[in-house]
């Protein structure tokens, strides 16, 4: 296992009013991403664990896309991963980011 | 506002209609079979209460631990709910996902009233946590048994990927009611399990046919394990639950006894049998080779015809 942590600052805060959201499962290949509307507006966390080490080029190179396109301001993500790969893995943190967006609780 | 409502229920209803209860997630599960928007889930994934054991292994860890637990409504009444995640190390039993089903079957057997539907989907115990999973199995299953005496319904669902196997088959036989569909399999030693102990002359674990005949969801209808057969969807399930609540009985010494001599009267029938298919031509069934090929609609039909079996235990 290793564990990773990115801090980005952003622009804007992420839209929505829900605070927290899951999405996906721990399963080889798959990962869960749990999203939480816990920060400043203009922080963003991301806080991995992995069960496959050595690859946080490739984490930092898909979370820096990921911050870039939607701006994830306040939002800290908690990800599980069970080995998924950088496809997986932006599919899961959109999903995420769509979910908290959603009105509701 | 009662229009958006109106169309979030019909939305809901037409959703379970098209999603398959084997490929859903526990989550979405939940969400399609109670009543839209009315789950509430206790102890979720943000309290993080993890195993503590997994991270010993150097193994990945789910935030909900493979099972989401909490309380909502079905057709307007209340009920708890539990349903394992199958993909996350099989659904198998860990101690803190069994911690968090019997603490909702007590909570069940303390207020008397509220139903609770478990959704299986587990091979077992979780062998990195074996002792704490294995009593984990102990204490649900007397959770089950304790919350049944105070006249709780316990209705076990199952039509997950891994099927209903180890500690989770003998859970489910202490529940009040079962429903299953074709792809959920209920049994306590897997076929690999078998094969292993006993050889491959007792049982060929790579004959697909020939598991899901012997543990598959229309053999243990057939034999009366499960009540209700539902097809392979999330409002299926939601049908089968609404049918069992209203179906199932008080819990006493008579019917215990009632079901005892319904087991010896189907050990006497079948024991001598070598087949699955053999058991389905004993009990009368005309064409008996040709159930594991018949569409859901038409099995229920044939299943209603040779009638209940079950008296409230199997």
């Amino acid at each position: 296992m290793e564990d990773l942590n990115f801090q980005h600052t952003v622009g804007t805060r992420a839209g929505g009013s829900r605070r927290s959201a899951i999405i996906g499962v721990v399963a080889s290949g798959n990962l869960e991403v749990l999203v939480e509307r816990v920060l400043p507006d203009t922080e963003c966390r991301l806080e991995i664990k992995t069960a496959a080490t050595g690859f946080g080029d490739v984490w930092n190179a898909v979370i820096a896309d990921f911050v870039e396109r939607h701006s994830p301001g306040g939002l800290k993500f908690s990800i599980n991963d069970g080995g998924a790969r950088p496809d997986t893995v932006s599919l899961r943190l959109a999903q995420a980011i769509q979910l908290i967006e959603e009105d509701g609780q | 506002m009662t229009a958006p409502i109106r169309h979030t229920v019909q939305f809901q209803a037409e959703r379970a209609h098209a999603t398959s209860f084997n490929e859903a997630s526990a989550r979405t599960r939940i969400e399609l079979l109670l009543d839209a928007g009315s789950f509430v889930e206790f102890l979720g994934p943000e309290s993080r209460e993890v195993s503590p054991h997994l991270k010993i292994f150097d193994l990945p860890e789910q935030f909900d631990d493979g099972i989401v637990v909490g309380r909502g409504s079905l057709d307007g009444s209340p009920v708890f709910v539990a349903a394992q995640e199958g993909r996350f190390m099989g659904g198998a039993f860990g101690e803190v996902h069994g911690a968090k089903l019997i603490g909702l079957l007590r909570a069940a057997r303390e207020l008397r009233s509220i139903p609770v539907l478990i959704l299986f989907d587990t091979g077992g115990v979780r062998l990195q946590e074996a002792n704490a999973g294995e009593l984990a199995i102990a204490e649900i299953m007397r959770a089950v048994m304790e919350a049944r005496t105070e006249g709780v319904k316990v209705i076990g669902l199952i039509g997950g990927r891994s099927g209903c196997y180890g500690g989770g088959g003998l859970i489910s036989a202490c529940c009040s009611a079962l429903a299953v569909s074709e792809p959920g399999r209920i049994a306590v030693s897997g076929p690999e399990v078998i094969e292993t102990n006993r050889g491959v002359e007792e049982f060929d674990s790579r004959d697909r046919a020939l598991v899901w005949r012997t543990m598959g969801g229309k053999h243990r209808r057939l034999l009366g394990a499960a009540d209700v057969f539902s097809e392979d969807t999330v409002q299926g399930f939601r049908d089968a639950a609404l049918e069992l609540l209203g179906l199932v009985g008080t819990y006493d010494l008579g019917r215990l006894k009632a079901e005892h001599a319904r087991l010896s009267d189907r050990l006497r029938s079948f024991g001598a049998c070598e087949d699955a298919v053999d058991i389905w031509a004993a009990e009368g069934i005309a064409d008996a080779e040709a159930i594991p090929e018949l569409p859901a609609d038409q099995f229920i039909a044939l299943a209603n015809t040779i009638g209940r079996t079950s008296h409230d235990a199997r």
